[in-house]
């Protein structure tokens, strides 16, 4: 009798862990070769692949979803060949998804990491049309991702750098929650989202014309206030006028590709750069392993160490003048490290030299990223 | 940088791999590079081959700079 009696509680313990696994949500995460472990810039070509479970920041996810959802698989992919196959690894990585049934895809957080938050806020993009099922990412709002699908995917902001991590964590699990049970979700304050340029019709307890008066008396005061209809940011910029003729041009070259002379002299940092370099190539017309190499972090500097110009043209542009299909190559470059520097650092650094290319007569820029 | 640079009138073209940033930044005229790591180069190629795919992306961008654009263009060919 006692053992059948074990049998029973045995048995129904088997039964509601059954149920748990039933009742926990599924979820899908997507991260990029860094956070898999699997490597930095040299492994940043790698194809999609999908593991079972969580991988890397799944753990604290997984862990932060309690015992209310669980992340049944993640999918893997090499941060630049998903740039650079963009449409064919979408579709790839939807085939992959979809034998898991999964309730809800969230990607990152990707920080402050350009072309892994456009590879987040792209796939939850596909992933919410092609399969229709929600999906949620993470980044710094500088994040180009963040500009490109803040409009059409949730996006929690976090810091600029995974050293804020912890704090991410619990904002966008909470919102992966909210989602994954259809719930309401707040305003971007409310539930540490970026805003997604989407009003919604609210009663308020007091006319408009009444806080309209209170928020000018504000004002009037110097006192703060919110105001109900932030103007959107318009900061593009009006094409300069073309080149008539290019052989009379003087032609700057720029890149934020972070080639400098070898040793970078200037100490310019691997990302999120406080400065930019100067220098002058008035007589030089190739640049080889020997004097020139990449300071920037966040891409394999291996093929631009080897030849700079494959980066920074400079063999080619000196061709050009020297055929006189160009006037000049303007006597200097100006170079910093485009990963996580921050956009009003670069705004700042090309104001600055900008001035000097004024007073230079250059007539127009090349600029090169990569 | 680019708009930090064009908002003073000097034209720039952007030689980048992914465009899409490209457009997100800003750049007027675009122009498509190869990859991440060698926008300008292919170390998959001969080093003749390889200079001829750089030339080929400079005349584009060369080019790119003596048309008249009124929005963002990506120069594809």
């Amino acid at each position: 009798m006692a053992t059948g009696n074990s049998e029973v509680v045995n048995n129904a313990k088997a039964l509601s862990i059954e149920v748990d696994k039933m009742s926990k949500l599924r979820v899908i995460h997507y991260i990029n070769q860094f956070y898999a472990g699997i490597g930095g810039e040299e492994k940043a070509d790698i194809k999609p692949e999908i593991r079972e479970g969580f991988v890397g920041p799944g753990m604290a996810l997984n862990t932060a979803f309690k015992d209310e959802a669980e992340i049944v698989a993640t999918v893997i992919c090499g941060d630049s060949y998903f740039n650079e196959n963009i449409d064919e690894v979408k579709a790839e990585i939807i085939e992959m998804i979809k034998p898991y049934n999964a309730d809800i895809f969230v990607a990152g957080p990707a920080f402050n990491a350009g072309r892994y938050g456009v590879a987040c806020g792209a796939m939850c993009k596909e992933v919410q049309e092609v399969l229709d099922m929600p999906a949620v990412t993470a980044m710094y709002e500088e994040n180009p991702g963040a500009d490109m699908y803040k409009k059409f995917v949730y996006t929690v902001a976090t810091g600029n750098s995974a050293a804020t991590m912890r704090k991410a964590v619990p904002a966008l699990s909470q919102l992966v929650l909210k989602l994954a049970k259809n719930e309401v979700i707040g305003t971007p304050e409310e539930d540490g989202y970026l805003a997604r340029g989407i009003r919604k019709n609210i009663f308020e307890e007091k006319i408009g014309a009444e806080r309209a008066v209170e928020m000018l008396v504000k004002k009037l005061k110097g006192e703060a206030f919110v105001t109900e209809y932030p103007m959107p940011a318009f900061d593009k910029v009006v094409p300069g006028k073309a080149i008539k003729d290019l052989s009379k041009a003087r032609i700057a070259l720029v890149t934020s590709g972070g080639v400098v002379p070898k040793g970078n002299p200037d100490r310019i940092a691997s990302s999120s750069a406080q400065n930019y370099g100067r220098y002058d190539i008035s007589t030089v017309h190739d640049l080889t392993s020997e004097t020139y190499e990449t300071a920037h972090g966040g891409y394999d500097p291996v093929y631009c160490n080897a030849d700079s110009d494959r980066v920074l043209p400079v063999d080619i542009l000196r061709e050009k003048e020297k055929a006189g299909e160009i006037g000049e190559l303007y006597k200097y470059f100006y170079t910093t490290t485009g990963n996580g520097t921050s956009v009003k650092n670069s705004l700042a650094f090309a104001r600055e030299f900008t001035k000097e290319l004024i007073a230079d007569g250059v007539d127009a820029v090349i600029l090169t990223s990569t | 940088m680019v708009k930090g640079i064009e908002e003073s009138g000097i034209p720039v073209v952007h030689i980048c791999t992914v465009v899409p940033i490209s457009l997100t930044v800003g750049a007027n005229r675009i122009v498509p590079a190869i990859a991440i790591p060698h926008p300008l180069g292919d170390p998959n190629l001969s080093k003749a081959e390889e200079y001829k795919v750089r030339k080929r992306i400079v005349d584009k961008a060369l080019h790119a700079l003596t048309v008249e654009v009124t929005e963002q263009t990506v120069f594809e060919n």
